[in-house]
């Protein structure tokens, strides 16, 4: 009980740091995206005002929360370290792994406030510009401009920006942060194109590439399990099963990576 | 107090001169106009693995591409009037987007008109629309538009009727679809069909884009009839006088018109010789090539 303590008190202290370092001025941006895209798309476009706004909420939530995953992320360890903060607050009774699981809990709380920030807002242009919508035309969509459905979209992408933050605190457990963003971004790029690493053999002769691309396939986190966006955006059926199934992925490839950010942090030497 | 005016009064005067020069620039001219033609990346399946999860994000950026290089061509405000890019455009975005339905209907009407209004490739419009069935094969909208282009650029008046009687089959199919395949065999090519067919777009379009395009296609076979019935005026003009008109004031002073003879835009109709047509201004041009039975 007092570990969960512990840790909360870590992780509302990350929070509080990303509140200090104006990390959700990020929200001001992204309100501004959409009031300005939502009047700009109209003169741009023959019709289709209100696919765009939600192709570009979807998209805008995925990067936001990317960029501040991977650079909040990679300094969650390395800024105790340089500041020489770390001294001070592991000689408290505070273990190495309350510290990693605190700081990423707090990130993901950071994460999460803003994502849900983002969807409100999204969701407020949304309605907004459904209003100016004809009823005929509205009768026309597959879905209404603020269908609930597109929260799956939402809740994946959540999950995957969790995953990214658990990739970028474990390489800043032992890296520079340069390295550690490189890394991690590099790592979210390689995660796309997972489905082609799994159809190797179809490119390469050798039986062995074959099978060393085949088993990256089931190592290396894959994120292109997580976009559902398209699907969303056209009300198309997703079933509960695949959203579960990939959360519980994500959960449980979060659970690796904090092991062994744990793991790797316990056998620093800071003397 | 001179010091705390000083920079908001130097950030005002730098504005100023950055908007007086950018003023001065475009007085000038500017720059010559270079040629934009250029994609740099032209393969769908190569964008797709690019693209990562911003997949439908960039098949939007590809739609608007596709719509502003089709209006820009058309208003001639490009150097290439080729409309070379637009189905490599449209291939991207429904490659990136495979339910874009709009881009399908809409990209396949900008394929398929006729130039200067477009690039008249029917071929790709029904290459597109093939591509959307794959994707969508129970949308009756993407039958009805394949339906479409062989009725308005090919007058393939059998293979439309076709097209509209499968649109009829699907599911949520309009009741009025299964009499536009009988009147299209029976009447192709007809104006009276023409109207039918826009009348019923024009009722049942969801989009603004694509009912003002209905509208427009009405106003177009307005004109055609006003040119036929003007035609016969300037007809009965030359037999009573042994010349044809000097102008629509000439036909007006004999009693043959009355009024100015304006088109459905409001443009006047031109008259050369015998010959009536639409003003090289309007916006009803180019009119609708004819087939198959006569009014």
């Amino acid at each position: 009980m007092s570990s969960v303590r512990t840790i909360g008190t870590v992780a509302a202290n990350v929070f509080r740091e990303s509140v200090r370092d104006k990390v959700l001025y990020n929200l001001v941006a992204f309100a501004v995206l959409l009031m300005a895209a939502s009047y700009l798309i109209g003169q741009l476009t023959a019709g289709q005002d209100i696919k765009i706004i939600k192709d570009l909420g979807l998209a805008a939530i995925a990067t936001f929360g990317l960029m501040i995953a991977v650079f909040i992320g990679i300094g969650l360890v390395w800024k105790e370290v340089e500041r020489r903060s770390i001294y001070s607050l592991l000689s408290k009774p505070l273990s190495r792994a309350e510290f990693i699981l605190g700081k990423y809990c707090g990130l993901g709380l950071t994460l999460t406030v803003n994502v849900a920030v983002m969807v409100v807002a999204w969701y407020g242009v949304l309605a907004y510009m459904g209003t100016t919508v004809p009823p005929d035309v509205r009768a026309a969509w597959a879905a209404p401009a603020t269908d609930l459905g597109m929260l799956r979209a939402v809740g994946l992408i959540l999950v995957e920006l969790m995953l990214v933050t658990a990739i970028a605190l474990f390489f800043s457990t032992f890296s520079s942060p340069f390295l550690s963003a490189g890394f991690t971004l590099g790592l979210w790029v390689v995660g796309h194109f997972n489905a082609d690493l799994k159809n190797f053999e179809g490119v390469v002769d050798s039986r062995a590439a074959a099978w060393f691309a085949h088993g990256l396939y089931y190592v290396l986190p894959n994120f292109s399990a997580f976009d559902i966006k398209q699907q969303v955006v056209y009300a198309q059926a997703v079933p509960a099963t695949y959203i579960a199934t990939t959360a519980l992925y994500g959960g449980v490839y979060i659970a690796l990576l904090l092991t062994a950010s744990v793991a790797v942090f316990s056998r620093r030497d800071f003397k | 107090m001179g010091h705390r005016f000083f920079t908001p009064v130097l950030l005002v005067m730098l504005m100023a001169s950055a908007i007086g020069l950018q003023a001065l620039r475009e007085r000038g001219g500017g720059l010559p106009a270079v040629p934009d033609s250029l994609l740099y990346v032209r393969s769908p399946a190569a964008l797709q693995r690019m693209s990562l999860s911003y997949k439908s994000i960039l098949a939007d950026v590809y739609w608007i591409r596709a719509v502003q290089l089709y209006g820009d061509t058309k208003l001639g405000r490009t150097a290439d009037r080729s409309y070379g890019l637009l189905y490599p455009l449209l291939e991207l975005t429904t490659t990136l987007d495979p339910y874009f339905g709009v881009a399908y209907q809409f990209g396949a009407l900008f394929l398929a008109e006729s130039p200067p209004g477009g690039p008249g490739r029917p071929d790709l419009a029904i290459k597109l629309l093939q591509r959307g069935l794959e994707a969508r094969p129970d949308d009756w909208q993407l039958y009805q538009a394949v339906g479409f282009v062989h009725y308005w650029s090919t007058q393939d008046y059998v293979a439309a009727a076709d097209w509209f009687n499968r649109a009829s089959r699907l599911p949520k199919a309009p009741t009025w679809m299964g009499a536009l395949a009988a009147v299209t065999l029976a009447e192709g090519g007809n104006r009276k069909s023409s109207r039918l067919l826009w009348q019923q777009i024009q009722q049942s379009a969801t989009d603004d884009w694509f009912r003002s395009e209905a509208e427009r296609r009405l106003k177009q076979l307005d004109a055609m009839d006003q040119i036929d019935l003007l035609t016969r005026v300037v007809a009965a003009f030359t037999a009573r006088y042994q010349r044809p008109p000097a102008s629509w004031a000439e036909l007006a002073r004999a009693g043959f018109v009355r009024g100015a003879v304006l088109d459905p835009t409001g443009m006047p109709y031109r008259l050369e010789g015998s010959t009536v047509s639409l003003a090289p201004g309007s916006k009803l041009l180019p009119l609708p090539k004819e087939g198959g039975a006569r009014p």
